[in-house]
């Protein structure tokens, strides 16, 4: 359906490049996991994708155009990490979803496309008249899915999205992407530091380290046969793996 | 207005001070209203034969120049006197609000910048300054005054308002409003304004009594209200020159000044205290994930109930740490709350125990009840809290305390938060040294560069002269831990201590407790929400469930566990041998709020092995008879699992 693409993307800040002419494609409806050590600039990319960040030089393009930056139709919708930082306090859940969606339609037909979109992310749509304060963190970053999907998007950046859950909902909230890909074709860019997380989620995986690529290809590929070093050390460092360090 | 801001309103009349200042103030209010109904004849009355009068009978307060009773004047003045404030405030108000969006508003441009530059400027000058040279401005009289005082309050409001928008929309709710392509306008309106609403309103009632207060100011000077009309300022501007003749004619709209003052500050002062304004009133933001402190491990926590000296010294004395029946409550708003409910471990020398369980399930509760840095509002209970031959539960002495302090090392989630940014690294290691172990400066800094290198941080020399924020995430952490090892200790305590930071760090670190377990025999109790990590370092796993230890097991037997929640969160990590074709597994419903406990089991509401009797009966942690290592605490432990794997895994959480 659309492909997003970057090409020799810089941002600076000041005097610091945060990312440094990277190059990286999310083909259409696929997920490409994007991966690097904080402070490696992928959330400083994402941002610049949907511009919050000014983009200092090279293009980012949905299907061959710029991303609209201006203007209510915003086919590039980007989720954040912190769920309780991203919704707020004082409106409730309906208010936010109905906010990001496009003007136009009654009070009545925006109600019920409020409701589909909780539905969507398997969210009681009676919560659309909850305050954030109500909701466990998954079942918010549940509500900052449906409120991206109702900008109706094309593709989807979302930047580490779990980190700040509990184990036993993230699973809930990996599903949910996983099946919004199925359903609705989007293509997504989604960001974590948890290869394990990537792993599952994603067909590509793009490795960054110092705002430049190191690595990427399909995600059993970069994974099983890492080229470099860097790719190494991550996968050395996920929790489970290797010899326990405890003491025999 | 939902319930919890009703709450919150209502904590604010809680104090005597606040109910006095709130009656004071509905009593200047009324008199704003009335006074000039009720005694505007008495006010205008002139007496010749009275002039200049002292109190009397007729007139307790004397009369001024022509006679007229100046009880009368100063309440019929409360009125004037309160809407010229009130206007200066609101042109404060509105000019602020203007100034300080406008940054918001035109966004990181220059013009942006240019606002905020001149705002700055503007507030270094001081307030009276400002209207003095406004009422110049302006001329003499009570529009002036107006205009002059309410300028002259707008800087102040324009930074307050400047801070607080700038917090707001630092937030990523104004960012998902920015990308959905919402005007700036319009995330103003709906996102920022409604979210500073309270501290602004807060520091206008303040900036009303200041209002008054300044109104006195100038009118006294003469630059205020003209005759005929008149407020508090020029009664006591005309009193103050009869003041030999009859002081009261000074004094008594001076009172009037201050008392008024006095009602608006304190008002807005309560209101700000009760509503915890600072916090911009972001309310919902949960229980942090660890507990952002350092303080030295040496603290006397509340003691728990006088239990009999029922335990005699520990039997096996490789017993570190010995934990029997601990329970953490706190006063809720109906009736106590207990977040840990019974909780009974013993950690021996050298071990590394790791505690986990969803948030809130009370891990840094417990962690903080046996590192005795509980709140004091925390009640803590235990029939024995051990550690290394002291008893937690008694008052100790600082010999004692002493010991412990070396002894025991804590490690929190964010080491930001845990150092003092001020202070250089090697100065706040070495401080652990002087205060616990009586070491000389000299002594201690040289030991801190050792143990700095213990951490394996590079050039520790030169790093001990650094600040925290000079120091990386990891390198923060690797510092904190090197200080838990200024001593000798028998016992780290690390509660999250990788959760803050990403994978590379987080071995390092881990690899770090590892070692220094290994070579110095010290016990480890590790808290983590994460199995993974967890079950990587630990030699033995707490599975901990709503306040209560559900499962007690070896970690190279977490794949074998046999209580349903410690299986379902075995489950619900990604490993790198995850089925990429099933969904993950999930735990639906959400975890039990510890001033809600059910009565039985209380994972029973999301349990898929949960009858009859695990509704009814609480099961007891007991030992596996085939292995007498494991406990767990399950009427059906070990069970299969239903086939079909929950129903639908995504259903919405109850
Ligand atoms: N000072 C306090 N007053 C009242 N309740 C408290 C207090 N501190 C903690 N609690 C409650 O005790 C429960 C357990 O808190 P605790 O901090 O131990 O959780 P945790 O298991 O460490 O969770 P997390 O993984 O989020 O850190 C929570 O429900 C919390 O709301
Ligand atoms: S006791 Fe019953 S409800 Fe509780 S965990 Fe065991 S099977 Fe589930
Ligand atoms: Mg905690």
């Amino acid at each position: 359906m659309t492909e997003l693409r970057f090409a020799d993307v810089t941002v600076r800040y000041g005097r610091t490049t945060a990312v440094d002419g990277v190059s990286l494609l999310v083909p259409s409806g696929e997920i490409v996991g994007l991966v690097g050590e904080s402070g490696s600039g992928k959330s400083t990319l994402a941002r610049a994708a949907v511009g919050l960040a000014p983009l200092g030089g090279g293009r980012i393009t949905m299907d061959g155009e710029p991303v609209p930056l201006r203007g209510r139709h915003r086919p590039l919708q980007m989720v954040f990490q912190d769920p309780y930082s991203s919704l707020d306090p004082r409106r409730t859940v309906g208010d936010s979803v109905a906010e990001a969606m496009p003007p136009g339609g009654s009070r009545a037909e925006r109600r019920v496309e409020v409701q589909r979109l909780l539905e969507l992310v398997h969210l009681d749509p009676a919560r659309a008249d909850a305050v954030p304060s109500r909701l466990s963190g998954g079942q918010r970053q549940r509500v900052a899915l449906a409120r991206a999907l109702a900008a109706r998007p094309r593709a989807v950046i979302a930047d580490e999205i779990t980190s700040a859950l509990d184990v036993s909902v993230q699973g809930a909230v990996l599903n949910l992407v996983r099946e919004l890909r199925r359903e609705l074709g989007l293509s997504i860019l989604f960001i974590s530091h948890n290869l394990a997380v990537v792993r599952y989620v994603a067909s590509r995986v793009v490795v960054l380290r110092g705002g430049r690529v190191v690595e990427q290809g399909p995600t059993a590929e970069v994974l099983t046969e890492p080229r470099h070093d860097y790719t190494r050390e991550l996968l050395a460092a996920v929790p489970g793996r290797g010899a326990r360090r405890s003491r025999t | 207005m939902p319930p919890a801001s009703t709450r919150r309103w209502s904590r604010v009349a809680r104090t005597p001070l606040a109910l006095v200042a709130i009656a004071l103030l509905v009593v200047v209010a009324a008199l704003a209203v009335l006074g000039p109904v009720l005694w505007g004849a008495d006010a205008e009355a002139v007496d010749t034969g009275n002039i200049l009068a002292g109190p009397s009978a007729r007139h307790w307060a004397g009369t001024d120049n022509l006679g007229r009773d100046i009880a009368a004047r100063v309440l019929v003045a409360s009125r004037l006197s309160v809407v010229l404030a009130l206007l200066a405030v609101a042109i404060a108000v509105v000019v602020g609000l203007l100034l300080g969006t406008a940054p918001f508003l035109l966004g990181r441009g220059r013009a942006g910048r240019l606002v905020t530059a001149a705002v700055n400027i503007a507030v270094a000058f001081p307030g009276m300054l400002l209207a003095l040279f406004f009422a110049v401005v302006f001329g003499v009289g009570a529009t002036g005054a107006v205009m002059a005082i309410g300028l002259a309050g707008a800087p102040g409001f324009a930074r307050l308002v400047q801070t607080l928008v700038s917090g707001v929309a630092a937030r990523d709710f104004v960012a998902a409003a920015r990308v959905a392509g919402v005007g700036r306008g319009r995330i103003l309106v709906r996102h920022v304004l409604p979210n500073i609403a309270e501290p602004l309103v807060v520091n206008a009632t303040i900036g009303a009594g200041t209002a008054l207060l300044s109104f006195a100011g100038l009118s006294f000077l003469g630059l205020g209200v003209q005759s005929p009309s008149f407020d508090w300022g020029r009664l006591l501007y005309d009193g103050a020159s009869a003041l030999y003749l009859n002081p009261a004619a000074a004094l008594v709209p001076g009172a009037a000044v201050l008392l008024a003052g006095l009602a608006f500050n304190l008002v807005g002062e309560s209101v700000a205290k009760g509503l915890g304004v600072e916090g911009l009133g972001i309310e919902g933001l949960g229980v942090p994930v660890g507990s952002g402190r350092w303080v030295l491990p040496g603290r006397t926590a509340a003691p728990g109930p006088a239990h009999a000296a029922a335990d005699a010294p520990d039997p096996a004395d490789d017993v570190v740490l010995g934990v029997r029946d601990l329970a953490v409550s706190f006063r809720g708003p109906s009736g106590p709350v207990r977040p840990v409910r019974g909780v009974s471990f013993d950690v021996h020398r050298g071990e590394s125990v790791g505690i986990v369980g969803e948030s809130g399930c009370g891990k840094s509760l417990t962690a903080l009840a046996v590192t005795r840095l509980l709140d004091d509002d925390a009640r803590l209970e235990a029939s024995r809290l051990h550690l290394l031959g002291t008893d937690l539960r008694a008052p100790q002495a600082t010999a004692d305390r002493r010991k412990l302090g070396t002894e025991l090392a804590v490690v929190f989630q964010d080491p930001m938060t845990s150092l003092n940014p001020a202070r250089r690294i090697g100065a706040q290691l070495a401080e652990v040294a002087t205060h616990h172990q009586g070491m000389t400066r000299r002594e201690a800094a040289a030991r801190a560069v050792d143990r700095l290198d213990a951490v394996r941080i590079p050039d520790p020399g030169e790093r001990a002269r650094q600040y925290p924020h000079e120091f990386s995430g990891g390198m923060r952490q690797r510092a904190m831990i090197g200080m838990g090892l200024m001593g000798t200790p028998a016992l780290i305590v690390a509660d999250e201590p990788t959760t803050a930071l990403d994978v590379t760090v987080q071995r390092q670190v881990l690899d770090l407790l590892s070692a220094v377990r290994d070579s110095d025999a010290v016990a480890l109790l590790l808290i983590s929400h994460d199995v993974a990590v967890v079950g990587e370092v630990c030699d033995r796993v707490l599975v901990m469930y709503a306040g209560r230890i559900v499962e007690d097991l070896p970690a190279a037997e977490l794949a074998t566990a046999r209580h349903p929640y410690t299986r379902a969160l075995v489950d619900a990590v990604p490993d790198m041998d995850t089925d990429l074709d099933e969904p993950l597994a999930t735990i639906p419903g959400r975890p039990v709020d510890p001033a809600d406990v059910p009565a039985g089991c209380a994972y029973a509401a999301r349990c898929p092995l949960a009858d009859a009797r695990c509704r009814a009966q609480d099961p007891a942690l007991v030992s596996d008879p085939h292995a007498p290592a494991r406990r767990v605490a399950c009427w059906h432990a070990g069970e299969p699992l239903p086939a079909e794997r929950a129903v639908d895994l995504l259903v919405e959480s109850p």
